[in-house]
């Protein structure tokens, strides 16, 4: 049987750049330029004003655990049990993610725990952002 | 809307519920269509509108021999068929259609004949969500939760007794699937599958189906059955990724669609006899209740641990058992209105004694979407 991989995304025009930004290291969100909103996931236009005049820019990486279930189910590409989890970026945008670089234990994963994005090849193509927590 | 002008004179389940590797997901359609066209004392071409989700209305309605004047085939998930409620009430007020038949039928366990799971990984859950180890509702749906225990001071044992409780409502009904009564420690000792999520927190997955036959309040009386009458109804959608919802302790669609059920049947809380929230997990009806306004936020767990739920308290909920304990398909909203129109009836299994006005309030996808509909066998 061959080796079972995690989906991965197929990126459209519109997350481009977001994919783009990952391959570099670099996590990538959508600024209004009429109405300042800080938004993910992508789209060419403001979903607060539906302003089209809206900017790429280079998020921070920070964020803190906002939510999680640690799954106990067989799925390709993950060893269980794992995290799966939502994170709350600095920029404000919440986005799904996995924590990587410690243990997928309740004890370990407290909520609003900081993080920072980390970038995990796939393919040539894809990378993904994964967050680790922030040593301190 | 020219509301409460609209009645429920059909309603049925599938024969079986359960395991049937007998039948298709279309003959599960079917089985519960001419079980409901039976109950009505009509035959399928007594039947001028169809709506469905699973299966598109045209298969229905040509598997069935009906040829519309009206489709609705909205799919937004187990809540379609509180929408296709909606949407019917307001297509007969039009004089678009007469006779609406709504059906549900799903292959849930043996998947015959039923459509795959998975978003396309060009969608934006398929691009945001997937590759992060989703697998299905279990881990998807469940992910708000720990933000709300955390927010409110909730606790495991609080979520095991929304199990415990519904487990007890079970036990009273001859068809559920589960009935054996259940402790705290039962549910908090089975399997985990998703943490916090026990086994015993999540839906059941099973093979069913179930229809509703609606057609005008003045028509209604010459029905065999006791009207069924709808006096409100509400629909809203949020979002198709859960991590995309904006507070992760309440959901919007649910308040949005409750609070125009609640305005267009113009009842109170207090007005409310009986209730049915979806629940394909433990905490979802916990955001029921909160989201709407039966308990102020973050104050439903205490209210079920306190057995205002139970049997014998005021605010009988989920009576069937509950997508825990009685059956889920995959598309439940259809057997929570199936429960609505029992009680109304005087014909549940576990009798809400003079229930007067019940609520069947149903979630879509993962927080997608909600529908809620007021019913009343009470004229308007
Ligand atoms: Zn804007």
């Amino acid at each position: 049987m061959a080796e079972l991989k995690r989906p991965l995304p197929h990126p459209t025009p519109e997350t481009q750049h977001f994919w783009e930004g990952t391959r570099q290291g670099e996590l990538r969100l959508q600024r209004c330029d009429d109405c300042r909103h800080v938004y993910f996931p992508p789209r060419p236009f403001c979903p607060k004003c539906a302003s089209r005049k809206v900017s790429v820019f280079k998020a921070s990486g920070r964020a803190k655990l906002y939510s999680y279930v640690i799954s106990h189910r067989p799925a390709p590409g993950f060893t269980p049990p794992y995290a799966i989890a939502v994170v709350e970026l600095a920029e404000g945008p919440r986005m799904m993610t996995n924590i990587a670089g410690c243990a997928q234990t309740p004890e370990v994963l407290a909520l609003d725990m900081p993080l920072e994005a980390v970038f995990e090849k796939q393919t040539d193509d894809i990378t993904l952002a994964l967050f680790k927590p922030v040593k301190g | 809307m020219k509301r409460k002008s609209v009645a429920v004179v059909g309603a049925a389940e599938t024969t079986e519920l359960g395991l049937i590797p007998n039948l298709s997901q279309l003959q599960l359609h079917a089985d519960a269509a001419l079980n409901t066209l039976a109950d009505a004392g009509l035959k399928p071409t007594d039947i001028d509108g169809v709506a469905t989700a699973g299966e598109s209305p045209t298969s229905v309605a040509h598997y069935l021999g009906i040829t519309p004047t009206w489709v609705d085939g909205t799919s937004v998930g187990g809540c379609s068929f509180m929408i296709h409620v909606r949407h019917a009430a307001a297509a007969i007020n039009e004089g678009l259609c007469t006779t609406v038949l709504i059906t549900h039928g799903e292959s849930g366990r043996s998947r015959i004949g039923s459509g795959r799971f998975g978003a396309s990984p060009a969608s934006l859950a398929g691009q945001f969500e997937a590759p992060f180890g989703t697998m299905g509702p279990p881990t998807v749906f469940t992910i708000p939760v720990l933000r709300y225990m955390k927010t409110y001071g909730i606790t495991e044992e609080q979520l095991a007794m929304v199990a415990v409780v519904q487990r007890e409502w079970a036990g009273k009904n001859p068809r559920a699937s589960y009935r054996d009564p259940i402790t705290v420690a039962d549910v908090l000792n089975s399997r985990m599958i998703a943490y916090p999520f026990r086994l015993l927190m999540c839906c059941l997955v099973t093979d069913g189906g179930g229809a509703l036959i609606l057609t005008s309040a003045e028509r209604a009386k010459d029905f065999p059955r006791k009207p069924v009458y709808i006096l409100g109804t509400g629909e809203s959608v949020e979002t198709p990724m859960v991590s995309q919802m904006a507070d992760f302790t309440t959901s919007k669609a649910f308040r949005v669609s409750g609070k125009k059920a609640f305005e267009e049947a113009g009842i109170a809380h207090k007005d409310v006899d009986h209730l049915m929230i979806y629940d394909a997990f433990a905490h979802l009806p916990l955001y029921g209740l909160e989201d709407l306004g039966f308990c102020k936020p973050g104050e439903a767990a205490s209210f079920i641990w306190e057995r205002n739920t139970a049997p014998g308290g005021k605010l009988p909920l989920n009576t069937n058992g509950g997508g825990l304990s009685y059956m889920h398909s995959g598309m439940y909203g259809m057997y929570a209105m199936q429960e609505s129109v029992r009680q109304l009836r005087g014909v549940a299994p576990a009798q809400v004694p003079n229930a007067k006005i019940s609520i069947a309030h149903g979630v879509g996808g993962m927080f997608a979407a909600s529908g809620t509909i007021v019913f009343s066998n009470q004229a308007p």
